[in-house]
């Protein structure tokens, strides 16, 4: 039980230290939403609206920090995120609840896809040590993975789509089809979805294949596995019941814990293929100066991201009884 | 961005090649060449940046800046890789571009570095309270999604220039680090030559700086490694979307350039492809290093001749 209360800390402090430093960030760095606010709307509508608008996005000084600190905390309880500026006067929860799914699916199955593929090879890597996918792979891996995520998908939309002309360039869907839930219009998002996924796989697997093949590696030298051989087991039974399920748990933390860089390259990813979710969004944000909307989707990340932590550490609580033992 | 590649590193076995404090991290970094293509390939690459950041202007033959010749010129002997959109050398930009680039690099990893070795051996040494603290940060730092993290305190920092994306870049790209010294400083507590210096009465600071820190020169260059190329990328990521200063001459904001005058559709390619080719290759031998040196660190993971393999007795003593 210990593990999982250390956990359960380690979860809400973090939760904690984002949401604060969301508060914080705004009131210590200079340039904040006050001066975009009156440069954005000014000469345009009345001082008036301005004040009313910087009481919806908590930012007029009339009240102390803690109090200001107090009611911030108190709307995102009641799950609000505030006016976003970009595009005014939609909330920000709104214009999120439009990008979220579009994100949810094209990260999720590239993501899921990566993991799997990444540690199957991994663990047959591992099993023949010097063959081809054990050689050959890894240095592959390594060097594509240092190669910018959004870099790699500029260089897909030249060859397969500029070039070739096998996928779409940008975008979510086509404008001739209409959303809504019908078979062409989910395989038009399916065949827009692949180059951007295919992106991401690319340079997310490598990690997955290094980390799994090292686990197993160390794992394959333990006394058990000699044991299992000497008893003349199957080697597709040693290799994934005896090996890989000792050493798809780290794996499985480690994933947990990156997801937050993943989600990261799959933002750009998004950018550059004009994909109708988060990253682009944040884009628009960062040019429109729409601090709220900025704001909001570090928040929505962030929580994401640790929901999934605490997920990952629960499973592996439940898998691995060491864990809980030491505790 | 491909930071997964760091995840390669955290592995027990490191600590093997730990006592050896006569050996400096320029040692460790030679040895690891002579012996190691992959570290060869990577030091190459790395040097042949630093003598372009050095001497560009003997190497780039026009103004980077200047907007004066024929735009989406294609590749020619005047131009070796073209023009841009806005009339620009582009081999010129890339050439100047790297001084920037691979100040960011090296500057961010250095102090990335320094504050993973702070925050890392201080939790390891003085344990207890301080230590579930400290770890308890290094946690929270590296589960909080960079990018967002860094587009928020980018975009109100806007006006400050080089220094704040350096300053996003290490404040966001420390954590990692941390975690892996922490794990080795701890190791090392309780060894007899530590216990031997506090008997000898030598201050903590002692011997932090010269007991502690010198055993564990390998991870720290290791550590750097990693840093430098999660600070690569992450620039790259903030200058591609407009955070970086646009006036700068960089690789990122060539990208950033390129991308916002549609460099892929209206014809020079080039524009897009080759700086991107630059941040991957400068990302690349960071990375290989990094990769050679795991390999050199931790020997159950070299690679082996071709064989059907047993897991033999030998590489299980190793693996522990």
């Amino acid at each position: 039980m210990g593990y999982l209360v250390r956990r359960l800390e380690f979860f809400l402090v973090t939760l904690w230290a984002a949401l604060t430093l969301n508060f914080i960030l705004p009131r210590l760095l200079p340039g904040g939403p006050e001066v975009a606010l009156r440069t954005r709307f000014h000469g345009r509508v009345s001082p008036g609206t301005i004040k009313s608008l910087e009481v919806a996005l908590g930012i007029h000084t009339q009240q102390g920090q803690l109090q200001q600190y107090l009611e911030y905390l108190g709307n995102l309880l009641h799950g609000d995120l505030g006016v976003s500026l970009g595009f005014y006067p939609e909330r920000v929860t709104q214009v999120i609840m439009v990008a979220l799914p579009w994100t949810l699916g094209l990260v999720g199955m590239a993501t899921v896809i990566a993991f799997v593929l990444g540690t199957l090879i991994g663990i047959f890597g591992a099993w023949r040590r010097g063959g081809l996918l054990d050689s050959v792979l890894p240095p592959v891996f390594v060097v594509i993975s240092a190669f910018p995520y959004f870099w790699v998908g500029l260089i897909c939309i030249l060859l397969f789509s500029i070039t070739l002309g096998w996928f779409p360039q940008a975008f979510g869907s086509s404008s001739e089809v209409t959303s809504e839930l019908s078979l062409p219009y989910v395989l038009d998002v399916l065949w827009h979805s692949i180059l951007p996924a295919f992106t991401i796989v690319l340079t997310s697997i490598g990690g997955w294949i290094l980390t799994m093949r090292n686990n197993m590696i160390t794992t394959l030298a333990e006394d058990y596995i000699r044991m299992a051989r000497a008893k003349g087991l199957s080697p597709t039974r040693i290799m994934f019941q005896y090996a890989a399920r000792n050493a798809i748990l780290p794996n499985l933390v480690g994933f947990a814990m990156s997801l937050g860089f993943v989600i990261s390259g799959a933002l750009l990813v998004e950018i550059v293929f004009n994909y109708p979710g988060l990253g682009t969004f944040l884009l628009q944000a960062v040019n429109n100066e729409d601090f709220s909307l900025m704001q909001g989707l570090f928040l929505l990340i962030t929580v994401a991201v640790l929901l999934a932590v605490v997920a990952a550490d629960f499973l592996t609580a439940w898998l691995d009884p060491r864990t809980r033992e030491r505790a | 961005m491909g930071l997964d590649v760091r995840l390669v590193a955290e592995q027990p076995a490191i600590a093997t090649e730990a006592a050896r404090p006569e050996r400096g991290a320029l040692h460790i970094v030679a040895g690891a060449m002579r012996s190691n293509r992959k570290a060869l390939v990577g030091g190459v690459i790395l040097a042949a940046f630093v003598v372009i950041a050095v001497i560009p202007g003997l190497l780039a033959p026009y103004d980077p800046h200047a907007q004066i010749f024929e735009q989406t010129l294609g590749p020619s002997r005047e131009h070796l890789l073209g023009t841009t959109g806005n009339g620009q050398d582009i081999f010129s930009q890339l050439i100047w571009g790297t001084r920037e680039s691979l100040a960011i690099a090296v500057v961010a990893g250095l102090m990335a570095t320094v504050l993973a070795l702070l925050v890392g051996v201080s939790a390891a040494y003085l344990g207890g309270l301080s230590d579930h603290l400290l770890s308890l940060l290094t946690d929270v730092f590296l589960v909080i999604p960079t990018l967002p993290l860094m587009i928020v305190v980018a975009a109100y920092a806007r006006s400050g220039g080089l220094a704040v994306l350096i300053a996003v870049i290490v404040i966001t790209g420390w954590s990692y680090g941390a975690r892996q010294l922490r794990s080795q400083a701890l190791s090392l507590r309780n060894r007899d030559f530590l216990d031997a210096a506090r008997m000898r009465g030598e201050r903590t600071v002692y011997v932090i700086a010269f007991e502690i820190l010198p055993t564990m020169t390998s991870l720290i260059v290791a550590n750097f490694l990693g840093a430098a190329l999660y600070a690569v990328l992450a620039a790259a990521g903030l200058q591609f979307i407009g955070l970086g200063n646009p006036s700068d001459m960089s690789w990122g904001t060539m990208l950033f350039w390129a991308q916002n005058n549609g460099a892929l559709n209206a014809g020079s390619p080039l524009w897009a492809v080759v700086p991107g080719l630059c941040i991957a290759m400068l990302g690349a031998a960071f990375a290989l290093l990094n990769y050679a040196f795991d390999e050199i660190t931790n020997p159950a993971l070299r690679p082996k001749p071709r064989r059907a393999i047993e897991p033999s007795s030998r590489s299980s003593k190793f693996a522990t």
